[in-house]
């Protein structure tokens, strides 16, 4: 059995360690999805609407956040604008902003597509029985859309934890950058702790996000 | 704004484009591939290799790149798997890839109905000629917007390939913000070169969804 | 006396523990017309699956020509050239033309020469009524124009055998009856057909023999003279008032004339 490096983990404090950069990352993908949810809903209610202003502008802010890697929109607001409007931003705030804007994004695309999927003719059948606008959304499109919608939010949560993994590229110390520091402690002890203690992270996020995407997948098919 | 700076960096950045397209292009086409073995163990449902093929979409589907990568480049030599970065870039992408290529082609496949297929069946086609004639061909288009989605997406994850020190358009930026403190430049051109590289992809993929759309094969 | 061209004995179907057909019996002879009627869930559309192969059957026997069908037998694709079948929902395919949906078997499974399918398959087209569609696609077409394509496409495989599933069921009412013209025209030249349909004057005018199926039994089995006329049974009795109404209002009740 050669050398997997995985009783590293059993010293000490370093598995409650890496719990707990874990926990930075999913506290800040938990705080994204908090803001982008309702602020997808919004915006994706607003991409529907018949002006046609309203909806390039949504449209250019969903197509330029939607284009660029993640990553580069990391740089652009923790390197670029401290540097641009010279305040002190935490690499944390940064990856909260971002994260919110691409998730509001996302969500949006996600609640323009379950709107426009609604046959017209529910509307029509709605306003046909005189029901005001507001009473059409009410009982009829909304509740058709939740299900659909319940699902991919979901789905959305899982992407943004997956996301956070890269705020270790800002200087973040989340579950990785730990990682990395148990490694390098250890050197002398377990050379091969690289092995075990990645591992741990890759099953970690797994754990994470895995219970999340199948409830997903649970609801889909539920409500099909 | 420092023209001359951004004019002198430019060839800096093109190599670094050149990797992370070279890197993509490759992961993309072995995550195709990985993609349609996959999706063919799903449709037929192959006895053991359907669970096999099923554990590992989950386990590719719910882990970030990044630690998939660190895990390939920093633990796997541990047990003796030596790669170099780019072939660690590589099969990152293609082990990332081939789950979400499997789930568009799988869902493409079953989109197909089975109705179909036995209209095929009753006019005397065999199997092989059944899935062919009728059920691919339907199903390849109906896995487009899929597809071209996932393509995108993986051209965008390549952005964590500075992590295990491979050269590309990320490394190239933080490196010139690092040594000159010229973020505004830098920064105008990872963003002018990702454009670069994903604009093109994405409008040939809405022209291409969208010519699908016009012929329109819903019965 | 013309010799028999389909024989089903005993045959059972099953769904788990469903029991959908039981023990049928049933003889097709060459140029006969059988329509099976029944309620909906009697079993007539499995009935059409089996003798196809498209259902794996749980007991009795299927032959044809005195070959046997089986989904395990290795001349499947043979004997299912001799079957053509005609589905509810058309089944064209949507990615090829109207011309290519006809030509994809003779070339592919019966490996014909091209010129040959394309003249046979543009004069049957033409038969129909539809030699001028045969470069559109099938969402171009109505659902009755659909349906004669479907038609066509199974004949230009010569098939001896033609089974058709409830071929006007989804179609509107004004094109049923460009569909079943075709069938009529099918049935004046001879072809052997089973034929699944509601429509019951149609039934009359096309069948030979009416097979009257409820609960997956043959309930009863008659020429469509003595099925429709005198019913032997209360089950095909009560079916057949189904398709009779009765007139609400009486002549000189209506309000109109009560305020004369």
């Amino acid at each position: 059995m050669p050398d997997l490096g995985l009783e590293v983990l059993l010293k000490g404090q370093n598995m409650v360690r890496l719990l707990e950069g874990l926990w930075i990352a999913l506290r800040i993908s938990l705080t994204a999805v908090v803001i982008s949810i309702p602020a997808g809903i919004l915006l994706g209610a607003m991409m529907t609407r018949k002006n046609r202003v309203v909806r390039a502008v949504l449209r250019l802010y969903l197509e330029i956040i939607r284009i660029m890697p993640q990553m580069v929109l990391l740089f652009i607001v923790f390197f670029g604008t401290t540097r641009a409007f010279g305040w002190d931003l935490s690499g944390e705030t940064a990856s909260i902003l971002v994260f919110s804007l691409w998730g509001t994004a996302e969500m949006s695309d996600l609640v323009r597509g379950a709107l426009i999927s609604i046959p017209v003719h529910q509307y029509e059948s709605g306003e046909a029985l005189g029901l005001r606008r507001v009473q059409v959304y009410r009982y009829i499109i909304i509740p058709q859309t939740f299900r659909r919608l319940v699902p991919l939010s979901i789905n959305l949560i899982t992407r943004m934890i997956k996301t956070t993994s890269l705020i270790l590229m800002i200087g973040v110390v989340e579950v990785l950058k730990v990682a990395q520091q148990i490694i390098e402690a250890n050197r002398m002890a377990s050379p091969n702790a690289a092995f075990g203690v990645y591992l741990a992270v890759f099953l970690l996020y797994f754990i994470a996000c895995w219970p999340i995407s199948m409830f997903a997948k649970y609801l889909e098919k539920r409500w099909r | 704004m420092d023209w001359e700076f951004i004019v002198q960096h430019i060839p800096l950045y093109q190599e670094a484009a050149w990797l992370t397209v070279r890197i993509g292009l490759l992961g993309v086409v072995f995550s195709i591939l990985i993609g349609l073995v996959c999706a063919a163990i799903q449709y037929f449902r192959v006895p053991v290799l359907r669970r096999i093929t099923g554990i590992y979409i989950e386990l590719s589907r719910n882990t970030p790149l990044l630690i998939q990568l660190f895990f390939i480049y920093y633990g796997l030599p541990k047990i003796g798997i030596q790669t170099d970065p780019e072939l660690c870039g590589i099969a990152g992408l293609a082990f990332l890839g081939g789950s979400y290529m499997a789930e568009a082609f799988r869902s493409g496949l079953e989109a197909v109905s089975p109705i179909q297929m036995e209209s095929a069946l009753s006019l005397g086609m065999n199997r092989r000629q059944t899935m062919g004639y009728v059920v691919l061909p339907q199903a390849a288009s109906i896995s487009v917007p899929a597809f071209i989605a996932n393509v995108i997406f993986l051209l965008k994850e390549t952005s964590v390939f500075s992590a295990i020190s491979l050269m590309d358009l990320m490394f190239t930026a933080k490196d010139l913000i690092g040594l000159y403190y010229k973020t505004t430049e830098s920064l105008v051109l990872l963003v002018v070169f990702y454009l670069l590289i994903l604009l093109p992809v994405s409008v040939c993929g809405t022209l291409l969804e969208r010519r699908l759309r016009y012929a329109g094969f819903g019965s | 006396m013309t010799e028999t061209l389909l024989k089903i004995e005993h045959l059972v179907k099953k769904f788990d523990d469903n029991l959908i057909l039981d023990d049928i019996n049933l003889e097709v002879k060459k140029g006969e017309v059988i329509v099976v009627i029944g309620p909906s869930g009697c079993g007539k559309s499995t009935l059409l699956r089996c003798i196809n192969a498209l259902e794996p059957i749980q007991g009795g026997t299927i032959s044809l020509d005195g070959e046997p069908i089986d989904d395990k037998s290795r001349s499947l694709s043979v004997l299912r050239e001799k079957i053509g079948m005609v589905f509810q929902s058309y089944e064209l395919f949507p990615h090829l033309s109207v011309l290519n949906n006809v030509m994809l078997a003779p070339l592919k499974v019966q490996k014909r020469k091209k010129e040959e399918v394309k003249e046979e398959a543009l004069t049957l087209l033409e038969r129909v009524g539809l030699k001028e569609k045969a470069g559109s696609f099938p969402r171009q077409l109505s659902g009755g124009q659909k349906q004669r394509v479907a038609i066509v496409r199974a004949l230009c495989m010569h098939p001896e055998l033609l089974l058709f599933d409830e071929v006007t069921a989804a179609l509107d009412p004004e094109m049923v009856r460009e569909v079943l013209d075709v069938i009529l025209k099918l049935a004046a030249q001879g072809r052997t057909m089973i034929i699944v349909t509601h429509e019951m004057q149609f039934a009359q005018a096309v069948a030979d023999r009416i097979l009257f199926l409820d609960g997956g039994s043959i309930i009863e089995s008659a020429p469509p003279e003595e099925f429709f006329e005198h019913p032997k049974t209360d089950r095909a009795k009560q079916f057949l008032n189904t398709f009779t109404f009765e007139a609400v209002k009486t002549p000189h009740k209506t309000i109109k004339e009560e305020e004369d």
